[in-house]
């Protein structure tokens, strides 16, 4: 179905495609790498050889594998070419015309690799395949459509129970029904309401919503204007991270588009229904991914959470019933409305329905974003998509969750993802980082160093996270440096037990699980460096400073 | 202040204090109405315009946005991105995000501490370099990262950081010989 009003840029749209289509990733990964000279070097390739009528150049989105960027995929024929400089931008042109190459072809990535065929996207849908900043393009590829039809056809009700019944869970990293939390906003009466988007990924090892809002933003603010008419708000917000200036320009360009098409703004679509969106830019705090510290920030305060209840839906933005939603639930609501809750029903597992995008990272062939469908074991995520480790050595864990998860053992891979089966080995779902490491990794410096993290990030408004983190991360710094005896290993365990259960957020709740998880999975990490058990700690300083000493002599002679 | 005065009277040709950067401010303060929710923004802009956010530039906001000054100071000093110290003529940051961290990111940042003898958050004597981390850039594809004055470059050693460093140590004594 096509929808009416927009039918005329569809067409326009179809019409102005060329036989040919030559795509250069312009996401930040790739970006970093170069990639705009690699466009601009295409551009120039395509005009010198008086082609432009037969190849479009396009500037898109996330092509996936990120590590061996700039990334240039070239279509018909579908050939992703990796590590694409500007000088052997030219010999990708005269390949797609058939003409003798000069230069030599940079590498194609192998697009039959289980990373390729294994994904199930449908929240990348659009990513790496549209411009980003043609509102046209998104329009062309089915977008607004379900905004439209939701307008026209459904009750504001319909919408809630479509989105209930598409079993869709928070993909921020908890999990909460998507649908049972728009019908608790739907139920507050109330003449103002507010649709948050939180874009604050603030888990170090995540951007799978940089890459979203990157590569293909309209479909977010679609799914905020669906969520407004449906719980009868019209004021949104966009909560980013400052460090994502151009997931910020990119917002702010769609926004603007939007509105200019009508999609966003008064009347929309002819209907009474209006809706705002506005951007707010965080300022570098971790715990403003707290739904309740991000609304504090969006009011212009500090970061500081409150204590739930009253929730969100209840009294949140300024007091009113606010939704809170993350960039991929968003991001997931326009594909179910199109194709309806059953389709997205039968993707996944009987409790976690559709897929998650995985950041996958650290020691691991495959950098780069994945979609698979929920349920994949982690096993085929890590060795077969994302190919082991770059030296062939085995991996010792896997990370999920960030500083609020927990590393996995390699016994456990064979785990399918899902909320459930994460949560019973000692992780979480989290927002989807998910970092590889190998026997490399010392996991308890790993868990010091999310500690860290935790202590820096705690906002200090409760006793037990601001100085619980403090003191966890003394211990383990002590354990780190072979200062500890059996003793801190029994005080670490039962601090981070009062941390877990006395904290006032998420922040200080979930800071203790990475160490937690490497005490029960890697705890001969934790003894190896307690070398006498029972020894007066002082005693085993001297002797560590001493066998230091030795060490960095040796390896001097050496 | 002095610059207090023109808030009554934005259409002024140029800002009394002589310094346009506050023209700037006041209308970002005006799009937003002069409402305290626009705090965070404000502080932006301001940071962008002037560098870093100096008691004085604070009092000033928080006159004309009527606040006191006690909740603009703890939102400047709550949220890592503001500064309230200059920083120095080139910026170096070293993601410490997971995936930087365990592919090395701690060796990178301890070869600049090094050579350097500042620590992370600290600016040289000099005011030439002052050197930042970052807890993710997203850019976890191309691990580890830094960034150089606004770039981001992936796949970095300590020995390319620490040539990076040296390069505008270079260029710098060049231009001012």
């Amino acid at each position: 179905m096509i929808v009416s009003p927009l039918n005329e840029i569809v067409e326009k749209e179809i019409e102005a495609r060329k036989p040919q289509c030559v795509r250069c990733c312009v996401a930040a990964g790739c970006l970093s790498s170069g990639s705009q000279g690699v466009l601009d070097a295409l551009h120039k390739a395509v005009d010198t050889a008086e082609s432009g009528s037969k190849i479009e150049v396009s500037g898109v989105g996330c092509l996936g594998l990120c590590s061996q960027g700039p990334l240039v995929q070239a279509d018909p024929d579908s050939k992703l070419y990796t590590n694409v400089t500007p000088e052997s931008a030219s010999a990708v042109v005269a390949d797609m015309l058939g003409r003798p190459v000069e230069s030599p072809l940079p590498p194609q990535a192998d697009l039959n690799h289980p990373f390729f065929t294994g994904q199930h996207p449908i929240v990348l849908e659009n990513s790496g395949r549209i411009n980003p900043e043609r509102i046209e393009e998104y329009v062309a590829a089915d977008g607004y459509q379900a905004l439209y039809r939701a307008l026209r056809d459904m009750s504001p009700t319909d919408v809630v129970t479509e989105v209930t019944a598409s079993g869709l869970r928070g993909r921020g990293g908890a999990g909460y029904p998507t649908g049972l939390k728009w019908s608790l906003v739907a139920k507050t009466p109330s003449v103002k309401k507010y649709i948050i988007c939180n874009a604050d990924e603030g888990d170090p090892g995540a951007f799978m919503d940089r890459s979203v809002l990157e590569s293909d933003p309209h479909r977010v603010l679609e799914g905020m204007a669906i969520a407004g008419y449906a719980l009868g708000a019209s004021q949104g917000f966009i909560y980013v991270r400052g460090e994502y200036p151009l997931a910020i320009t990119r917002l702010q360009t769609a926004i603007k588009q939007a509105r200019r098409l009508g999609v966003l703004g008064a009347q929309i679509f002819d209907s009474s229904f209006d809706f705002r969106i506005d951007l707010r830019i965080g300022a570098g705090a971790f715990v403003c991914g707290e739904e309740t510290a991000l609304m504090a920030s969006i009011e212009g305060k500090r970061g500081i959470p409150q204590a739930r209840p009253p929730y969100p839906a209840e009294r949140g933005l300024w007091g009113q019933p606010t939704l809170i939603n993350n960039v991929e639930t968003f991001a997931n609501i326009a594909p179910i409305l199109r194709k309806g809750a059953c389709w997205f029903n039968s993707i996944g597992t009987q409790t976690s329905k559709g897929t998650k995008v995985f950041a996958l990272a650290g020691k691991v062939r495959n950098t780069g974003l994945i979609e698979v469908p929920m349920g994949t074991p982690l096993r085929t995520i890590a060795e077969v998509m994302g190919g082991g480790t770059p030296d062939g050595s085995a991996i010792k864990a896997v990370q999920t969750g960030g500083p609020s998860g927990g590393c996995i053992p390699v016994d456990l891979l064979d785990t399918p993802v899902d909320y459930e089966s994460l949560a019973a080995i000692g992780s979480i779902m989290g927002s989807g980082g998910m970092i590889i490491m190998d026997s490399g990794n010392n996991m308890v410096d790993v868990a010091r160093y999310f500690m860290e993290f935790c202590m820096e990030e705690s906002c200090g408004k409760c006793i037990p996270c601001r100085a619980g983190t403090v003191q966890i991360h003394r211990l383990l710094t002590r354990i780190k440096n072979g200062d500890a005896d059996g003793s801190d290993l029994v005080k670490l365990e039962a601090l981070c037990d009062m941390v877990k259960h006395t904290s006032l957020c998420g922040l200080g709740q979930s800071a203790p699980n990475p160490v937690l998880s490497t005490l029960h999975y890697f705890r001969e990490d934790y003894l190896a460096l307690i070398a006498k058990p029972g020894t007066f700690p002082l005693l085993s300083l001297e002797a560590t400073a001493s066998a230091g000493q030795g060490e960095t002599d040796g390896s001097n002679h050496a | 202040m002095t610059t207090a005065a023109s808030d009554h009277n934005p259409d002024v040709a140029s800002h009394p204090s002589g310094d346009n950067r506050f023209k700037i401010l006041e209308a970002t303060m005006k799009k937003h109405q002069h409402r305290p929710d626009a705090l965070i923004e404000v502080l932006h802009t301001a940071q962008e315009l002037f560098g870093y956010l100096e008691t004085d530039l604070l009092l000033h906001i928080a006159h004309s946005l009527k606040l006191p000054l006690s909740r603009v100071y703890g939102v400047a000093t709550f949220y890592h991105f503001f500064s309230l110290k200059p920083r120095g003529k080139h910026t170096c940051v070293v993601c410490l995000g997971t995936a930087c961290y365990v592919k090395g990111a701690a060796n990178l940042l301890a070869a600049i501490e090094r050579d350097t003898g500042i620590h992370s958050g600290e600016t040289t004597t000099d005011g030439s370099l002052s050197l930042l981390t970052a807890r993710c850039l997203g850019a976890c594809g191309i691990a580890p990262a830094a960034v150089y004055d606004g770039n981001v470059e992936g796949h970095q050693s300590a020995e390319n950081v620490l040539n990076r460093v040296k390069e505008w140590h270079e260029n710098d004594s060049l231009t001012s010989k």
